[in-house]
């Protein structure tokens, strides 16, 4: 029985919103991620005692506290792997597991490569703010290089991760973005990510209002934002910029952003966005879209592909087996085995 | 069997089968343990192997052993010296030269111990056993490898196929020396090789032209027989530590009527308990093989929030890695099962060999004030009674329960009576939902039962009860984060207590011996079967001694006070530096009678050290 879409009461966003008063720092982006959650989750209707959320160490993984649901605040970096037990031990559940990119991306690298690669249905909420803040200012996996903090004060000599090219790298299935303050498209790529069986990575650009000020402006202030990204739809053309104007075409292997009408570009030569298409190469060629290079940052879902998730196929295999050797109690399973003897 | 051989009658005899590890050693032992069990003996086993996967072929750290005792009766261990080596080469006769007891007999392959195979194991003259000092022993060469080839000509098998069932030839003539129905170990065989008829045809021909090779030369004076074993009336089945583990994880999870979850990840010597559990589907079990140790017990804790009787399966290398998750699990006070099965350290150190190194990690291997449960087995079917209890506690007392079994009783092997599960306890752990009556209301997660301070278990998916737990430190009555100092170290004492009030659930420790007598020896773990033929040796020698071994470790037992201060020595034997004894001696500091011995080489105790040690230690030397 899946938890998803229920049934006999209608819940609204407020029904998951629990009693604890909410404590991150004011103007935090958190908030608005926090918000689009209960939103999701009122959307898909899933009850909230089916609803478990689990979270590692950082600004972000307290999240759960603040949810009425089922909830787990753990330890650094280890939410993906408590999230797999839970998610295995009860596939009916609807699995959430909140995270940042210290948290993930450096002491946690392990688990969320190998719940990746190994497609189990929960969603990872990625905060990435590149910064640690609960440590009060220190370089992330995502600051790039040369970014001067607390523990960088002179710039860093490391290149960051992109999360795209991890998820993508540990073959994953799914992978959406979305930026703190756009509500909308927030709520809806967690509905995606919910409806989607397997591991579900959303990339949340969010901001660190203390420590990381500003760090998505580019693309998160209105001023630029239209030009600046670009929000992918399953089977609509790649069109952004304030008219819908501009799109992005191949110009031989390499992406490309034009303006329709311009140096001999139609409407025709946009491409469509594929996001169920196996081969993730052009799907990772979106992901990994700066401005620095020209082109927007590409949000929405990027990719959503279906494969075997693995608790399924683990209930799959304990059915086969239970159809083949009928279900004994431990006493016969050990009569019937080999090797017994009798002492009379 | 021939009417003109002289059958001994002895007791108990102890077989050690060596050779490389490529040579098939561990399948000779434990055919030969599996078929003397069928056939009626006692049998305790240790395998001793490299762990080298193949380390070069013919020298001296690639040799891999497997010792098994037998017996009609009381064989408790696996002995410390042997009454017959088979040598498949040199380098097995010189690893094993000191453990060889006068008059045993060497059963040596003459075809691998030509002068370069001498080399390899760096001797350097043409007589191994004159060089070796052996002249106590009964050499016994045959041309095994030649004589192998020669009982497969013909067979369509490749040479080097051939090759590999050197050591059915060998076990053959073993048999014919213990005079074993060779039917037994063909069935055996057809088993092991099911799938590949070609191999069984081979490896019972070789088998069979072993035995009668024996047979035909009349190859030693005396022939060993051993007489079936008067047990108590029921079904018996061979088992070894690691499995007797996963079956009374799997025996506890139907007893609890609750899922079992094993996360888990591969690490000499516990991966068995793994490829056990994952074979379980038949029982619905969810063992999962992870990325590395900390997702095997966070995936494991996990499990345990949604409500599984969840364990993760390790050794002491990985034990330190769970360290971080295994405060969380207290902190969060979920029920969780960690097996350890300890091996040789400290880091990587000799992961095939055996020792009670883990004891203070498991007792003190963690940030903050971490109190939890700490229990040992004793041997390899009390692994099956360990795993049982220790599920049993961390289900109905809400803790973490650290279960240590040891290299040693994992791989060995002993008879074992089917357990008849209606006899064991229930277990019933403390579902929220029967309690508050029924009013989600009324709960918070960290309120607890007045009399053995247990929470309540509220399991995502019940309707009503969600919560949030963390590693955070919770308010006691609200269950919200509180870093109030007073609600702290009401916490640090409650969780405390909460360890403590278990042992109003455990049983008295008891001893065996002589109750009156002077020295107690004390142990706990897989020293078990050694300590006790040494207390029991000890005693056949007119001497009084008395004899306790401990499970649980913390809590201990209510009297081990009592029990202890009664005795004028109490000689505590373990396989490191003194960690149970420094643990009682922290417990009861008033304690002035308190011996050491022992002993970290990564090897079983000696009994015959043991009686000695003991009886200077008696006598006040």
């Amino acid at each position: 029985m899946e938890a998803t879409e229920l049934k006999y009461q209608k819940h609204l966003a407020k029904d998951y919103k629990s009693e604890n008063a909410v404590r991150w720092c004011p103007g935090c982006g958190d908030y608005a991620i926090l918000t689009c959650l209960h939103k999701a989750l009122a959307e898909l209707n899933i009850e909230p005692h089916d609803t478990a959320v689990i979270s590692g160490i950082g600004c972000s993984s307290r999240l759960p506290y603040y949810m009425n649901t089922y909830g787990f605040h753990s330890i650094h970096g280890r939410a993906a792997a408590i999230a797999t037990g839970v998610k295995v031990a009860n596939p009916r559940l609807s699995v959430w597991v909140a995270t940042g990119d210290g948290d993930s991306l450096a002491i946690g690298g392990n688990h969320f490569i190998h719940t990746i690669r190994r497609n189990v249905d929960i969603n990872i909420l990625l905060f990435n703010n590149k910064i640690y803040g609960l440590t009060k200012g220190q370089y992330s996996p995502t600051s790039a290089r040369g970014f001067v903090s607390k523990s960088s004060p002179y710039g860093t000599i490391e290149d960051p991760f992109r999360p795209a090219e991890l998820c993508f790298g540990a073959r994953g299935t799914f992978f959406a973005r979305a930026i703190d303050v756009d509500m909308k498209n927030q709520v809806e790529v967690m509905v995606e990510a919910a409806r989607h069986k397997g591991t579900s990575v959303v990339e949340v650009l969010q901001n660190c209002v203390i420590f990381n000020d500003g760090i998505h402006n580019k693309i998160s202030d209105r001023t630029w934002k239209a030009d600046n990204t670009l929000t992918l739809k399953h089977g609509e053309k790649m069109l952004y910029g304030k008219e819908s104007d501009k799109g992005i075409v191949l110009d031989g292997w390499n992406l490309k952003g034009v303006t329709i009408g311009e140096d001999g570009y139609t409407l025709d030569d946009v491409l469509v966005h594929d996001a169920t298409i196996k081969d993730n190469t052009l799907q990772l060629k979106l992901a990994l879209m700066d401005t620095s290079d020209g082109l927007p940052v590409a949000l929405g879902v990027i990719r959503n592909v279906d494969e075997p998730s693995y608790e399924k196929d683990y209930e799959k295999q304990i059915e086969e087996e239970q159809k083949r050797t009928p279900r004994k109690s431990f006493t016969e399973f050990l009569l019937n085995s080999s090797n017994v003897w009798e002492v009379k | 069997m021939p009417t003109n051989l002289v059958v001994t009658d002895i007791k108990q005899v102890t077989i050690r089968f060596s050779g490389d590890s490529g040579d098939g050693m561990q399948l000779s032992g434990t055919l030969f343990s599996t078929l003397s069990a069928i056939f009626g003996n006692e049998i305790a086993t240790f395998p001793d192997y490299p762990a080298e996967i193949r380390a070069p072929q013919g020298s001296l750290h690639g040799v891999s052993g497997f010792q098994v005792r037998i017996g009609s009766k009381d064989v408790y261990n696996s002995g410390d010296k042997t009454d017959v080596l088979v040598a498949m080469n040199p380098a097995a006769l010189k690893v094993n030269a000191q453990h060889l007891k006068k008059g045993s007999i060497v059963l040596y392959d003459t075809d691998s111990f030509q002068k370069k195979d001498l080399d390899k194991a760096l001797f350097t003259t043409q007589d191994p056993f004159t060089e070796l000092n052996l002249n106590h022993v009964q050499p016994i060469g045959v041309a095994i490898t030649s004589m192998t080839k020669a009982s497969l000509e013909g067979s369509g098998l490749e040479n080097k196929e051939m090759l590999r069932s050197k050591n059915m030839f060998a076990l053959g003539i073993v048999c014919w020396l213990f005079n074993r129905p060779l039917e037994i170990a063909d069935k055996l065989l057809e088993q092991k090789f099911s799938k590949k008829p070609k191999l069984v045809e081979a490896n019972i021909k070789a088998l069979t032209d072993g035995y009668n090779y024996g047979n035909n030369i009349h190859l030693t004076a005396s022939t060993y027989r051993i007489d079936p074993i008067e047990s108590s009336k029921g079904f018996y089945t061979d088992v070894n530590g690691n499995t007797a583990t996963a079956y009374g994880l799997i025996a506890a999870a139907e007893k609890a009527g609750v899922q079992l979850f094993l996360g888990s990840y591969p690490i000499t010597p516990a991966t068995d308990i793994l490829q056990e559990l994952v074979k379980r589907k038949d029982f619905g079990v969810k063992a999962l093989q992870m990325e590395d140790e900390i997702a095997g017990i966070t995936s494991s804790l996990g499990a345990s929030f949604a409500g599984c009787l969840a364990a993760t399966s390790t050794s002491g290398p990985g034990l330190a890695l769970k360290s971080e998750a295994l405060g969380l699990a207290v902190m969060t006070e979920l029920p969780l099962v960690v097996i350890d099965v300890q091996r040789s350290g400290p880091s990587t150190g000799m992961p095939t060999k055996s020792e009670q190194t883990d004891l203070n990690q498991a007792l003190y291997g963690r940030n903050g004030e971490s109190p939890l449960v700490v229990i040992a087995a004793a041997s390899p079917t009390d692994c099956f009674e360990s795993a049982f209890e220790a599920s049993k506690i961390a289900l109905e007392h809400m803790t973490p329960v650290i279960l240590l079994t040891d290299g040693y009783i994992a791989n060995g092997s002993s008879a074992w009576k089917i357990p008849v599960m209606s006899d064991y306890p229930d277990i019933s752990p403390p579902y929220v939902q029967n309690h508050f009556n029924g009013d989600a209301g009324e709960w918070k997660p960290f309120l607890r039962d007045e009399k053995t301070l247990v929470r309540y278990w509220g399991i995502p998916g019940t309707a009503g009860y969600m919560h949030r737990i963390g590693g955070l430190e919770k308010d006691q009555l609200t269950g919200v984060i509180s870093s109030n100092p007073e609600n702290h170290q009401q916490m640090v004492d409650i969780r405390k207590q909460k360890i403590e009030n278990i042992a109003d659930y455990i049983p008295e420790q008891e001893v065996m011996g002589d109750k009156d007598a002077d020295t107690l020896i004390v142990g706990w773990g897989g020293t078990y079967g050694h300590l006790l033929e040494a207390s029991l040796r000890i005693r056949a020698k007119g001497k009084k001694i008395a004899f306790t071994h401990f499970r649980y470790i913390s809590p201990l037992p209510k009297n081990s006070y009592e029990l202890l201060k009664k005795y004028k020595r109490v000689i505590i034997a373990e396989q490191n530096n003194g960690q149970f004894a420094d643990y009682l001696s922290s417990k009861f500091r008033d304690l002035k009678n308190i011996h050491k011995y022992n002993r970290v080489e990564g090897q079983p105790f000696k009994v015959s050290e043991l009686i000695e040690e003991f009886t200077k230690t008696m006598e006040g030397k």
